[in-house]
């Protein structure tokens, strides 16, 4: 067994949390994330009464903010995921298809991929949701359909790469076509960069949505999302601490482990920084 | 019955040429070394025959027939039908050619397009009939487990399995320890003959063509020089060029004795292929002739064709 250091067990911690927390919302939040109670409002982290209790306190409508955390916790695991393996699957084959066919298809895609990164990606999703109308499905869709590039910048290098092996030619030497070749043999062989620059981007999909629901381009009211619930506590944030407090606090543990675990995984994939 | 034949292939760079017209033939069970140094056109030629040529270079003339069927003008889906089922081919580096993140077996059940676990008992008999050891291990294993030898049997296996007519083997000892050359070898020869399979042996290493082709065609700078059954070449060599490179094959008997017999002058390069025998530039026996005339291949004793107007001995 290899020795995990104590760091890098902090980072599977935090993110298995985030993970269990986001999967078991409804087991782990003793209160409805959307049962209003004007009585309630704005208490402090610890408050109980006779029928429930606040750990967290509650938000401007009496909602329990530790319930709507964790819900908060599933539409960022959500958004994040789905729309990660979106532009995934657009970038990586744009990219597969631009390396191994060149010519006017890697013109073609790696000008797309320019043209789409001079774009600011915010204004690119105001413009889409304000077309659209907001709500879970179109925010996946635009950050699926905007985040695709670098994975096509990478995914076209290491083909790049990758088919000028000998074992690529083999293959077409025994008559493997496009399509097997590249799912078979280049595929695989360039998993590796891809899934470090997938979870960087993961962390960066968690930002975008909480920044989206800020502005409240992302998760509608009174469904609760990280950014929502900043959004409106903003205008209490004197008063009331904790409404942005907790979820701020949240998002920031979790990028941050995500994206240290995207260093972590960068280490174990590249060859270069083995052994240091 | 002729399993591979090439007739007037041309290969070109842009403008220049680089393979000029060469021909041969192979016959079914049948071991041809196309032998030269580096540069002459030995792999480009391999690569021509599965037509898988880089994009810089371009097939200017010529017929390749394999079989009854015409290679030229095939479409490129029924070409790639025909790559590893009717022609296979093998690599110089073993390990370098066999996919890091796929097993042996699934390799090679790759070449009979069918998922493993269907041909698995066929896979298991061609690893056995390739000489590996413990096959019921190996065939789960992956590349970095296995020696280089190892790895070009499982290459062999691979091409071989789908029982192709003719096999390109480029280079396939070239980054093995000599023992190993020896095995791999004779591998090839018993495997060519039992499944008659045509072999086309591409190499520089005359000690490898001696030992297990039938017939050997000398190229030097992109031209057939000499061709012939192996035996009489190596005792009657032709062409300058064949018998100045047999000379210089050190014998263990002059060591230390003599300095090393050598070629004088260097390859030309294709932009510098004037007119005339490509070799001219380097031969004793070159006149005037020779520089403004290109000598056509013509039969000389034993069943060889020479391609000089000056050759040795005759």
């Amino acid at each position: 067994m290899r020795r995990i250091s104590l760091g890098t067990a902090l980072i599977f911690a935090g993110l298995l949390a985030f993970i269990v927390a986001a999967i078991g919302a409804d087991v782990f939040a003793s209160n409805d994330p959307l049962r209003q109670s004007l009585l309630l409002r704005l208490r402090p982290p610890g408050t109980a009464t006779a029928t429930a209790y606040f750990p967290l306190g509650t938000d401007d409508l009496g909602r329990d903010l530790l319930a709507r955390i964790l819900y908060g916790a599933r539409a960022s695991l959500m958004v994040a995921a789905l729309s990660v393996s979106v532009s995934l699957l657009v970038g990586v084959t744009l990219g597969l298809m631009a390396g191994w066919f060149g010519g006017w298809v890697s013109i073609v895609a790696m000008r797309a991929v320019d043209t789409m990164l001079s774009i600011p990606a915010i204004l690119l999703a105001v413009l889409t949701v304000a077309v659209l109308g907001p709500g879970f499905f179109n925010l996946v869709l635009v950050l699926g359909l905007t985040r695709w590039p670098r994975y096509t910048r990478v995914a076209y290098a290491q083909t790049l790469q990758v088919a000028a092996l000998p074992y690529v030619r083999a293959a077409e030497m025994a008559g493997c076509g496009p399509g097997r070749i590249l799912l078979r043999h280049v595929l695989p062989n360039i998993a590796g960069p891809l899934m470090v620059v997938a979870t960087s981007e993961f962390g960066l999909m968690i930002l975008f949505e909480a920044s989206l629901s800020f502005l409240g381009l992302g998760i509608q009211p009174p469904y609760p999302s990280w950014g929502s619930i900043m959004s409106a506590g903003r205008q209490y944030v004197v008063r009331a601490w904790w409404l942005t407090a907790f979820p701020g606090a949240c998002l920031f543990g979790v990028v941050l482990c995500v994206n240290l675990f995207g260093d972590w995984l960068r280490d174990r994939v590249d060859p270069r920084s083995q052994g240091r | 019955m002729i399993a591979l034949s090439v007739r007037d292939l041309s290969l070109a760079i842009g403008r220049t040429n680089i393979v000029d017209a060469i021909s041969f033939d192979v016959a079914p069970g049948e071991v041809l070394a196309l032998v030269g140094e580096s540069g002459c056109g030995k792999s480009v030629t391999a690569q021509a025959i599965m037509r898988l040529l880089p994009a810089a270079i371009r097939q200017t003339g010529g017929e390749i027939t394999l079989g009854a069927t015409s290679l030229s003008n095939l479409p490129a889906r029924a070409m790639r039908d025909l790559r590893g089922r009717q022609i296979a081919m093998i690599f110089q580096e073993p390990q370098s050619a066999l996919d890091p993140l796929a097993t042996v077996g699934n390799q090679i059940a790759e070449a009979l397009r069918q998922p493993l676990a269907k041909v698995r008992a066929e896979v298991r008999q061609m690893l056995v009939e390739v000489g590996i050891s413990d096959p019921d291990r190996r065939i789960d294993q992956h590349p970095f487990e296995l020696s280089g030898g190892m790895c070009q049997r499982v290459m062999i296996a691979i091409a071989l399995i789908a029982r192709p007519a003719v096999l390109i083997a480029d280079e396939p000892t070239t980054a093995l320890d000599v023992t190993i050359q020896a095995q791999i070898l004779a591998l090839l020869r018993r495997l060519a003959a039992e499944r008659q399979t045509a072999v086309v042996l591409i190499t520089h290493d005359m000690g490898v063509v001696a030992d297990i082709a039938d017939r050997v065609a000398v190229m030097y700078a992109g031209r057939v020089a000499e061709t012939g059954p192996t035996a009489a070449v190596f005792a009657t060599p032709a062409h300058p060029y064949t018998a100045l490179l047999l000379a210089s094959i050190p014998r263990l008997s002059d060591v230390p004795k003599s300095a090393l017999a050598v070629i004088d002058g260097q390859v030309p390069q294709p932009a510098d292929y004037g007119a005339g025998c490509r070799f001219a530039g380097r031969c004793p026996r070159a006149d005037r002739r020779c520089v403004a005339e290109t000598p056509a291949l013509r039969p000389v004793a034993d069943g060889r064709l020479v391609a000089c107007f000056h050759p040795v001995g005759g």
